[in-house]
């Protein structure tokens, strides 16, 4: 292994560009002629479009188009797919109504499009807009999770009874029903996963052309994965894929709100077909809060039953799911099936039920934001586990022991169906417990007392299922200078998958770093990919990168033996150099390149699928320590410790990376992040960052990281996926510390974000009440 | 249109513009120095900082004709050729960016830091990027990124 092979932290060959302002995100692009557009959103959580006056916008001075639902369902442009639909529970299937890019007659959100209006530059479009005359019906709404099925609710989609998209479920239910009589104590509680807006620093934007001669589409768009945007947006419109051309430049950020096709992308791509002129769509950041998709918003109950000895014998839980106003590409399977294999967690309970309702309310399409449903299920899980904690008198560590899987059950088959390959559940637990200094705590918090604050300290295990399907390909070309271009359909964020992805092609071909060039986001240049999500840049892609070097060395062989004047059979490669066995002759990679290349021959290259057989299961402990101002609510987080299992690590900086702003998000959700819904009128109250509370430098401290790494038995580079491990453990470590800090004045729960004003409230409640 | 005239990285522009015209979108449109990142509408991401006369200015808070006559710094005049500013290479040495969309704003935010407090706190730090939001990093490498660059310009 080279200098920059598996487990060296390799500064990212990203950031001289990015940090010279070189890099080129969406809005940064300007084609020549281009247009831009501007959207009419709905003022209104729900209402009939009675009138659209578009004459006047249509008049205003350098006004290309004002166009409407009506005209685009004249053309014939098809709706936004779902692609995961679900059955429900009786063998049914679940109700699927479609979206239009631009509805015609009823809007269902606030934010809803409804006209699009291109002028020459972006004010003029606004000005533009301004001007359009609409006359709306109000109707009534519902945007409350749990409401939505309530008797009378306002109803969305005609065909969508009581708002209920689908009522599925997992599990046995006869067998947890048979562990519940049988048990010593039942824990209840009911628990709220708060909506999120995903909120990366680069919002949406698109910019499509159409070149009416070759009658090609090219889109570029602020995406996750080309491909998925290609198919999509080619099957709405009834093109062959290779008729659009879809580019995504650098993107600032996705976190799951990325992967998704949206109206947006289809208007433009429809406009610039119409009006015969670029359309350029830059997204604000309200735009952002009103059509992103959300992410979480769950409301359940669970029930945890346990023996006298406070081990578990079975978890029941009931949870609806809020879906927005329409199906988004994966919906159903995030809001349902995405974390329920994660409801068993790391312990042994042998029988656990799950329902969940998938429900329509009047707000924004809920999809994967981070963590795509298995933060939902690790925050219940981990929830339920501190409840027993406190409610059996057992230690938060002692319960968690005594009901671990051991490491000699592994591999585990759960009763939800998941093996789980590898881990070191207890001995990870263990070395977070050491570094947080767990034993230090009473004096941390004797201390925190004597200056009238209140100390708290929670811990949450995780495990969670990514890094599996579906496969993903690379293809390795050298060229005759010396690189390597690399292709693939992977696509980064921000997670530095050109140093990660260079690294091991570098380690596998004895080429320098700097000399391969990684090619992405490109549908004409990548031939296929799934895009970025589920964990699965370096677990799926790497392997992939691995192979096509090694296939590529394989290609290479005989015209390095012929090249050397050796048997094939008495060629070996390593650090760069073929060399034949037992003599003093060698060639370089680079050099023999340049021997084919010039001989006609096509460069050398190599290419290779993984389709890996198994998920990967990455899993550790998070404790965080929060000391709160009891006079004002006000919560800080001071400490803060995490110990993960991400198998082979193969850039220690870039996982940390990963860790802290997986961290930073959980930590969001747990203590500020929330989308609100008005609940009289509908409209979104959180619409700035005024309004949603990002973290902000202040409101984190460092966080201490390790690793206890157990490499992945599935993986062939032993790798688990660790993209979204911290956004899944933070939430429920940070919470079961507030309530741990509340305890002594009886606080059983709080719901997320432990803002100060809730925590201020509880303890104002719990002062009078005493 | 009203003309406007200053000095971008040391170098002299003037241009006749829309008197609406922010000084990002001057800097972004007119100039095309796309390395300052528009993040929101409300002045709260901190992603369009610049530097103005020496200090760190929200580009889209000011009008361009308010600059008129000022020495701007953006993000693509700190380098000098292919060596980085000793805060630019702090952050790439300590992975401080991840999308690289709220960088430019933290450099030069910090920049603006490091004049008045050669050598900042922690403490100082995390208050200092009150205005600057990141997604990504979770501020971990930033406030170490911003710390090593200090010191390095220290000497």
């Amino acid at each position: 292994m080279g200098q920059f092979g598996i487990g060296q932290s390799v500064r990212r060959v990203e950031d001289a560009r990015l940090l010279t302002g070189a890099g080129l995100y969406l809005d940064d692009i300007t084609l020549p002629g281009q247009t831009y557009a501007v959207f009419l959103r709905s003022p209104h959580a729900h209402a009939n479009i009675r009138r659209l006056g578009t004459h006047a916008a249509a008049a205003m001075p350098g006004v290309l188009g004002v166009l409407t639902g009506t005209d685009l369902a004249a053309d014939g442009i098809g709706h936004l797919p779902c692609r995961a639909p679900i059955r429900n529970k009786d063998g049914s299937r679940m109700a699927a109504p479609t979206r239009p890019a631009m509805p015609a007659d009823r809007v269902r959100f606030m934010g809803d499009i409804v006209a699009m209006v291109v002028a020459d530059t972006p004010d003029r479009a606004r000005d533009a807009a301004e001007h359009i005359a609409i006359e709306y019906e109000p109707l009534e709404s519902v945007t409350d999770t749990a409401g939505a099925l309530a008797p009378g609710a306002a109803r969305i989609w005609d065909r969508a009874k009581d708002n209920l998209c689908f009522d599925w479920e997992t599990g046995d239910a006869g067998a947890v029903a048979a562990a519940f009589t049988k048990a010593a104590r039942i824990v209840r509680r009911d628990l709220i996963n708060n909506r999120l807006c995903p909120s990366p620093l680069e919002p949406r934007g698109a910019i499509a052309d159409f070149d009416p001669a070759a009658r090609r589409f090219t889109l570029y768009a602020s995406s996750q994965g080309v491909h998925q945007l290609q198919r999509t947006l080619a099957d709405m419109f009834g093109v062959k894929k290779h008729d659009l051309r879809v580019i995504t430049p650098d993107v600032g950020g996705g976190f799951g709100m990325k992967i998704f096709p949206y109206p947006e992308y289809a208007l433009a791509l429809w406009a610039t077909r119409r009006l015969g002129r670029p359309v350029k769509w830059t997204g604000d950041r309200t735009e952002a809060f009103l059509s992103d998709t959300h992410g979480r918003d769950h409301v359940s109950h669970a029930e945890l039953a346990l023996d006298a000895d406070g081990h578990f014998l079975a978890l029941k839980v009931s949870t609806i799911a809020n879906l927005g106003a329409y199906l988004s590409l994966f919906s159903p399977y995030i809001a349902a099936m995405a974390g329920a294999a994660m409801l068993v967690g790391l312990y042994r309970t042998p029988a656990v039920h799950l329902r969940v309702r998938g429900v329509f309310t009047n707000t924004a399409p809920v999809d994967a934001y981070r963590g795509a449903g298995r933060p939902e299920a690790n925050y219940l899980l981990e929830r339920m586990v501190d409840a027993a904690s406190r409610e059996t008198g057992l230690a938060p560590d002692d319960i968690r022991r005594r009901n671990f899987i051991p490491a000699s059950a592994l591999p585990y088959e759960t009763p939800l169906g998941e093996t789980y390959d590898s881990g070191d559940f207890e001995g990870t637990m263990r070395l977070a417990m050491a570094r947080a200094d767990w034993a230090g705590f009473p004096a941390r918090r004797a201390e925190a007392r004597a200056r009238g604050r209140l100390l708290g300290r929670g811990m949450a295990t995780y495990i969670e299922t990514c890094g599996g399907g579906p496969e993903e390909a690379a293809e390795i070309r050298l060229d005759d200078q010396g690189g390597a271009t690399l292709f693939i359909g992977s696509q980064d964020n921000g997670q530095g998958h050109r140093t990660a992805y260079a690294q091991l092609a570098a380690d596998r071909l004895g080429l320098p770093i700097a000399s391969i060039a990684v090619v992405q986001g490109d549908t004409d240049r990548v031939a296929s990919g799934h895009g970025t999500g589920g964990s699965r840049a370096l677990a799926v892609g790497g392997v992939a990168v691995v192979r096509a070097s090694e296939t590529l060395i394989a290609n290479t062989r005989g015209a390095a033996a012929r090249l050397l004047d050796a048997r094939e059979a008495d060629i070996d490669f390593a650090e760069g150099l073929f060399r034949v066995r037992g003599a003093n002759r060698s060639l370089s990679l680079s050099e023999l390149a340049r021997a084919v290349i010039a001989s006609g021959s096509p460069p050398p290259s190599g290419a290779a699928i993984f389709d890996p057989p198994a998920s990967t299961y990455p899993n550790g402990c998070h404790i965080a320590e929060v000391e709160i101002d009891p006079e004002t609510g006000a919560v800080a987080l001071t400490r803060y410790t995490v110990v993960d299992d991400f198998g082979t690590v193969v850039n220690p900086l870039l996982v940390e990376g990963q860790v802290h702003g997986g961290i930073a998000q959980g930590i969001g959700q747990a203590l500020r992040e929330v989308c609100v819904y008005d609940p009289v009128s509908g409209g979104l109250l959180t619409g700035s960052f005024l309004d949603y509370a990002l973290p902000r430098a202040r409101n984190l401290p460092f966080i201490s990281f390790a690793t206890n790494p157990v490499p992945c038995v599935t993986n062939p580079l032993g790798i688990k996926g660790a993209g979204e491990a911290g956004a899944i453990g933070a939430p429920p470590a940070a919470i079961n510390a507030v309530i741990d800090a509340l305890a002594e004045f009886g606080v059983a729960h709080i719901d997320m974000p432990a803002t100060p004003e809730k925590i201020w409230r509880v303890l104002r409640e719990r002062a009078s009440a005493a | 249109m009203p003309s406007v005239s200053m000095i971008v990285n040391g170098k002299p522009v003037s241009a006749a513009i829309e008197a609406r015209t922010l000084l990002v979108q001057f800097l972004r449109e007119t100039l095309r120095l796309t390395g300052t990142h528009v993040g929101c509408d409300t002045s709260q991401c901190g992603a369009c900082v610049v530097n103005v006369d020496g200090r760190s200015v929200k580009s889209c808070t000011m009008l361009a004709v308010q600059a008129e006559g000022a020495q701007i710094a953006t993000i693509e005049g700190l380098a000098q050729g292919d060596r980085l500013h000793p805060m630019q290479e702090a952050f790439r040495e300590h992975h401080g960016l991840q999308c690289g969309f709220c960088t430019s704003g933290m450099v030069m935010g910090a920049l603006d830091l490091v004049r008045g407090s050669p050598d900042p706190s922690e403490h100082q730090i995390r208050e200092w990027l009150e205005g600057n939001l990141c997604r990504c990093t979770g501020y971990h490498n930033i406030v170490k990124s911003i710390a090593a660059g200090a010191k390095a310009m220290r000497g």
